[in-house]
């Protein structure tokens, strides 16, 4: 029953012939080429995603009002609980002043268009974020579209982030938001289609990933655009044609602590 | 032996003990509780998967697809019968099986299970 000598060499002749012409060969003349063929698209490739806020057109709007339906829209949609005490607050994008918002740029005679202005401030989705460097478990990191993401399940309440943010944009769940005052959030949970946070996890905005997964805006940007202030515009930075890019070009911007290198993606329009 | 008969009698006294609870409920298994179905769920005539598969498996599936949706992106899910569905456990799951005590809950109680995905999901209000 033993192979005979000839048909032993022809087997192992066909066997590297089709070595050659199989992966191996592949790896020898493109390496790489097979894994990246067999891996999904990752999630909007090649995308960047931004933020331009018309800082004259929203104080303009504040001035009138004291607008903040940006704000709401986002805490309300995202059940983010008021426990009326500082030290507790949870915030996605809150309200600071010029000085405390751009703390390397005032002078000592800074315009009074801006001066002590209430600016909207948001996590700036920074090119280098400082917090996915520290975070010890990935349980926050940066996705190929330039959303800083934040996966609750993986969190571990270290607060590395929070620390190592330097835009004071992440916030810590002391207690259990379902157990927030009644009084202060009188129909809480307010969306019954996102979760709340458990005690002891960190949480930021999220550029509304549950939204761009449908294809629409963020909240906030599309609540300032529905009382016609148009102040929030959100786009693709890698996109030339985009509205984003065409308001830089036209345009002078300033971001929040440039120096440090972080690149954010939220730019202010004075 | 000193003291063979205390010894033997002490040990037959703790081995009674012991097994005394076994030997009370014995034959008296309570039986495992049936997930009940909403109307909507029954309408529906079938979910994301199999009875069989989702009744020992969803565990793993709503693990996977927490992965996918936070972490890849991957929002929705083609059942091999073309059906899509967003992958969510507050959304898509409890809209149909909104009965969360008779669905989940008994179940989940009788296997001494305690999942702590109702700490941020949030349950549907339920009628007494």
């Amino acid at each position: 029953m033993g192979v005979s000598r000839r048909k032993f060499l022809k087997i192992s002749g066909l066997s590297v012939l089709l070595g050659l012409g199989g992966k191996a060969a592949f790896e020898l003349l493109a390496p790489g080429s097979i894994d990246a063929a067999m891996e999904p698209a990752p999630i909007g490739e090649g995308k960047r995603w931004a933020m331009v806020i018309d800082a004259k057109k929203c104080l303009e709007k504040q001035e009138k009002d004291g607008c903040k339906e940006c704000i709401d829209i986002c805490h309300r949609i995202h059940n983010v609980p008021n426990f009326g005490n500082p030290k507790e607050e949870i915030k996605w994008i809150w309200k600071e002043t010029y000085e405390h918002t751009f703390p390397s740029r005032h002078n000592d005679y800074v315009s009074e268009d801006v001066h002590g202005k209430p600016f909207i401030l948001l996590c700036n989705h920074c090119t280098n974020p400082p917090c996915v460097r520290v975070c010890p478990t990935k349980a926050t990191w940066k996705r190929p579209d330039g959303v800083v993401m934040m996966d609750q399940h993986r969190c571990i309440g270290c607060r590395f982030c929070m620390a190592g943010c330097p835009y004071g944009s992440r916030s810590f769940n002391w207690g259990d938001s379902r157990e927030a005052p009644k009084e202060l959030n009188p129909d809480f949970p307010t969306n019954m289609e996102y979760p709340t946070r458990s005690k002891g996890v960190v949480e930021k905005c999220t550029f509304c990933a549950e939204r761009l997964a449908k294809g629409q805006i963020p909240a906030c940007v599309e609540a300032c655009a529905k009382i016609k202030v148009n102040a929030l515009h959100f786009g693709d930075l890698a996109d030339e044609e985009s509205e984003v890019r065409e308001l830089l070009r036209h345009h002078y911007a300033i971001r929040r602590k440039p120096e440090l290198g972080t690149e954010p993606n939220v730019f202010y329009l004075i | 032996m000193y003291d063979g008969g205390k010894i033997i009698v002490g040990l037959i006294i703790g081995l009674g003990l012991l097994l005394s609870p076994f030997l009370y409920n014995a034959g008296k298994a309570t039986k495992a509780p049936e997930p009940q179905l909403t109307p909507k769920a029954k309408e529906a005539k079938v979910c994301v998967a199999n009875t069989n598969f989702m009744t020992t498996k969803h565990m793993q599936l709503l693990d996977r697809w927490r992965d996918e949706v936070v972490r890849e992106g991957k929002r929705y899910y083609k059942s091999p019968e073309g059906k899509v569905y967003y992958k969510s456990l507050q959304v898509t799951c409890l809209r149909c099986h909104s009965n969360k005590t008779k669905f989940c809950d008994e179940c989940h109680n009788y296997m001494g299970v305690e999942p702590f995905c109702w700490e941020c999901h949030i349950a549907p209000k339920e009628k007494e």
